[in-house]
């Protein structure tokens, strides 16, 4: 049988073909990375005008005004202004750097090398899912332009204030439709990747790669695979319910009798809750989707320099299936106080704790994996292990707001933002770092600078938690999210010195990552060149050059002998087994 | 080694952080809010002591493992191990949460006495008003197509119904202090949420659905009421009081309103 992957020679190709509509699946993760990062670049500016106002809200800045006559006249913002660089910071950072960047990136480039793969099974599907993606990208920015600007319904748009159009304030009308589009799009693009992942990994696995020696990277991508399948989908289908009732006068989430804005509206029939079910089917899931692929990378990371094998790496799979399956019924956590029926918090609420239980396995395995090891510090290891440290802050707040009863206090408050930020933002951004650090000699045939490396690290750690931890205590105070000032309410006069905090922390977290775009630039035209495999590591992406060639190894494939963490092996002769290594070099 | 070190003082900074209460929960004024402060105190102790453990365990390992040439304890995991961790995560955890059950039981299931004072809770883009239903004790019909804000009818009475003619409309949440109350929220454009922070009660009010919500205050006050779900240019503005009154001075209020 003919793998499907196999393609005719490219020599003769031009450059549009190997660079720019490339159906090669390293190409096309360099593409995604490289989408990702000015998606990321476009979330931090935003997050930043955010916090600025949120502590400066009468400051007159005159590019304010230049940028958005309409949204900051004479360069004070307006709320409205405020909330639609919230929708758009949730939304790119959701959807164009969490989703994007540990699963399409990564995945793309190194799954298909650590399954000893020469591409993924559809490389033109492949290729149109990128290319998807950016239009998707293309078009949610586009609404910044339109009439109106961007939508203020957050990331989560929740009908009635989504469906109605302009009535219900600016951004409403003609932003909002680009949002719908754009997330039906991205969806589209979602369930090509996810198709072409799925594939990829069930038939070219080389000889001897079987399930349980695949790399837990693997595993999760795998896994993420399938539950973007499942949860763009119905995404997919809840957005274009949306935009039926914006565009074609149904009212799948509108209830009779509204009236807004002085305007008698005649809808009758829908529900606003099932957007929520549906909209929280796919973004409870989305979160699995985002942290998956690092912990995946993290156990992979924590291993190599631990020179250990990943402790319990049968349980990590295990784990890594539960929480991909019972990532699924726990969506109405996000909705205890909705007005849903509060008989079926019970359900969620207990199925929300259960859901804590692998995660902790996974805890305590990561931290097997480095005890009794001999630990090397690199940049890597360091956002492995910062990524441990986050993963257990963030993980213990959701044990707060998994009780549905102590969620009644903190459901949309700042501890909401704390927590989500810390386990869904910065401990997917530690992955996605630890990766990038991981693969860069493999990706670009050069390293990044360690010395650079490292102080990014620390600077980031600390200015994560000094942005994040803070919120939690706005959140015992009870200060709600999704507020454009803190002026109206007596409450929140007290906690502006907080809040100045919080901005001041984040100004420096996000200078702190010039480091990490000064040792990009630098290091890929000047970094240290790489050698096949520089981190001593045993999947089979070390097992060809750096970078790999066309189509991933030279001569035939590889036959895998091994399991994926051969570290320390008693007996052996260097302190790593390759996959593909004979046995008898034990 | 560095990384070690952080991780202890960021451990030891976050629990005197914790510990000072600086940014903290106001006073509970009801035995829900007690019972709710409670279950939150168990949580943060046993979610704490995990932090601390889970942080400064991270930290030794780092400290102690840490190259210097020895030689690597090699193993490939325990399922002993493994069985003991899940059992113990698993027993910590939901034993967390039956334990707060309770609270949410008898928040929404519980049956609110026959006497409770019955408010009508309408909240549009971005102002709150309630209703009370007056001396004969009913609630007049309303009709969306009567709402007028401007002469000060946002619940659209219907001035034809008798019952209607005495219901009191007003922009702040009046009650007597330790009498049971229950709420019908409402909402007419898009979703808003009652929240008041010394009562431990939030709640979304959502179009189209009439959502119950029972609470009684002990301790006379004024409270703020903030709208805590996303609804539009003016969400944060969207504030009003909820006032606690000894039961005379409540009566009084309400005399004074029928007239």
């Amino acid at each position: 049988m003919t793998p499907a992957a196999v393609r005719p020679a490219v020599g003769s190709q031009g450059f549009l073909r190997r660079y720019v509509f490339s159906t090669d699946h390293k190409v096309i993760g360099i593409q995604y990375f490289f989408l990702a990062l000015a998606a990321a670049l476009a979330g931090v500016a935003l997050s930043l005008l955010m916090r600025y106002h949120l502590t400066n809200p009468d400051t007159k800045v005159g590019w304010f005004g230049a940028l958005w006559p309409d949204g900051a006249p004479g360069g004070v913002m307006t709320p409205e202004l405020y909330l639609s660089l919230l929708t758009m910071h949730g939304t790119i950072m959701v959807f164009f750097v969490l989703t994007t960047a540990p699963q399409s990136a990564f995945g793309n480039f190194i799954l298909p090398l650590q399954i000893g793969a020469p591409d993924m099974a559809f490389p033109v599907l492949n290729m149109l899912s990128f290319w998807t993606t950016a239009l998707s990208f293309a078009v949610l920015l586009a609404a910044f332009f339109v009439e109106g600007g961007a939508p203020l319904s957050g990331w989560t748009a929740y009908p009635p204030l989504s469906a109605l159009g302009a009535i219900t304030g600016p951004g409403q009308g003609l932003g909002q439709t680009l949002w719908i589009v754009s997330i039906a799009i991205f969806c589209a693009a979602s369930l090509m990747g996810a198709i072409n992942f799925i594939t990829t990994v069930i038939d070219l696995r080389t000889r001897g790669m079987t399930l349980l020696r695949m790399p837990l990277t693997v595993w999760t991508w795998f896994l993420t695979a399938i539950i973007s399948l499942l949860a763009f989908a119905v995404l997919l289908a809840g957005g274009i319910l949306l935009l039926l009732d914006r565009t074609a006068g149904t009212s799948f989430f509108l209830p009779a009798g509204l009236l807004v804005n002085e305007q008698l509206l005649d809808r009758r029939g829908g529900s606003p809750l099932l957007w929520q079910h549906l909209f929280w089917f796919f973004g409870h899931p989305e979160v699995y989707i985002a942290i998956l692929p690092g912990m995946g990378v993290v156990s992979t990371v924590l291993s190599v320099f631990s020179r250990k094998p990943v402790f319990g790496y049968r349980a990590m799979v295990y784990a890594s299936l539960a929480i991909a399956f019972i990532g699924f019924l726990v969506w109405g956590h996000h909705m205890f106080q909705s007005g849903m029926n509060p008989y079926s918090a019970f359900a969620f609420s207990l199925l929300t704790m259960v859901i804590g239980v692998p995660s902790a396995i996974k805890t305590f395995n990561w931290l097997g994996t480095i005890w009794g090891g001999r630990m090397e510090f690199t940049t890597a290891m360091l956002f492995a292990l910062g990524f441990v440290s986050v993963f257990v802050t963030g993980g213990l707040s959701g044990l707060f707001l998994g009780q549905s009863a102590i969620d009644i206090y903190f459901h949309d408050t700042y501890f909401v933002v704390g927590h989500f930020h810390i386990i869904m933002g910065v401990a997917s951004v530690f992955g996605i770092f630890a990766a990038t650090f991981y693969w860069f000699p493999k990706m670009f045939g050069r390293h990044l600078s360690e010395r650079l490396g490292k102080a990014h690290f620390y600077a980031t750690f600390l200015g994560a938690y000094a942005i994040f931890m803070p919120m939690h205590f706005l959140g015992f105070a009870g200060n709600p999210r999704r507020y454009p000032d803190f002026t109206n309410f007596e409450f929140l006069a007290d906690l502006i010195p907080l809040h100045k905090a919080i901005s001041h922390a984040a100004y420096f977290t996000a200078a702190a990552q010039l480091l990490f775009l000064g040792n990009l630039v630098y290091s890929l035209w000047r970094g240290k060149a790489a050698s096949a495999n520089p981190w001593n590591a045993t999947t089979l992406e070390w097992a060809t050059a750096s970078p790999p060639p066309e189509h991933n190894f030279d001569e035939a494939l590889p036959v895998v002998q091994h399991g994926p963490y051969e570290y320390s092996v008693p007996g052996a002769a260097k302190d790593f087994v390759m996959q593909h290594e004979p046995a008898e070099s034990k | 080694m560095l990384l070690a070190v952080l991780l202890w003082i960021f451990t030891v900074v976050s629990c005197l952080a914790f510990a000072a209460k600086r940014w903290w929960f106001p006073g509970a004024i009801s035995t829900h809010a007690q019972a709710y402060d409670q279950q939150l105190g168990l949580t943060l102790w046993v979610c704490g002591a995990i932090f601390v453990a889970a942080q400064l365990l991270l930290g030794w390992a780092v400290y102690r493992y840490r190259n210097r040439g020895q030689s690597v304890r090699f193993t490939r995991g325990s399922n002993r191990l493994e069985f003991a961790w899940t059992t113990a995560t698993a027993v910590v955890f939901l034993g967390l949460m039956f334990s707060g059950f309770g609270i949410w039981a008898k928040l929404h299931f519980a049956r609110p006495p026959a006497g409770a004072l019955r408010v009508e809770v309408m909240a549009k883009q971005f102002a709150w008003s309630y209703r009370y239903p007056g001396p004969d004790g009913k609630f007049g019909r309303t009709d969306v197509r009567l709402v007028n804000d401007a002469a000060g009818n946002p619940f659209g009475l219907d001035e034809q119904d008798p019952a209607a003619k005495d219901d009191i409309v007003a922009s702040a949440l009046r009650v007597p202090e330790r009498t049971p109350v229950v709420l019908t929220l409402l909402a007419r454009d898009v979703i808003h949420n009652f929240f008041v922070r010394e009562l431990r009660l939030k709640q979304d009010v959502v179009p189209g659905m009439a959502i119950p919500l029972a609470f009684q205050a002990d301790r006379p006050g004024k409270y703020e009421v903030a709208c805590s779900e996303l609804c539009g240019l003016g969400h944060h503005q969207m504030r009003s009081l909820m006032e606690v009154m000894t039961r005379d001075a409540f009566d009084e209020w309400l005399r004074e309103q029928a007239r």
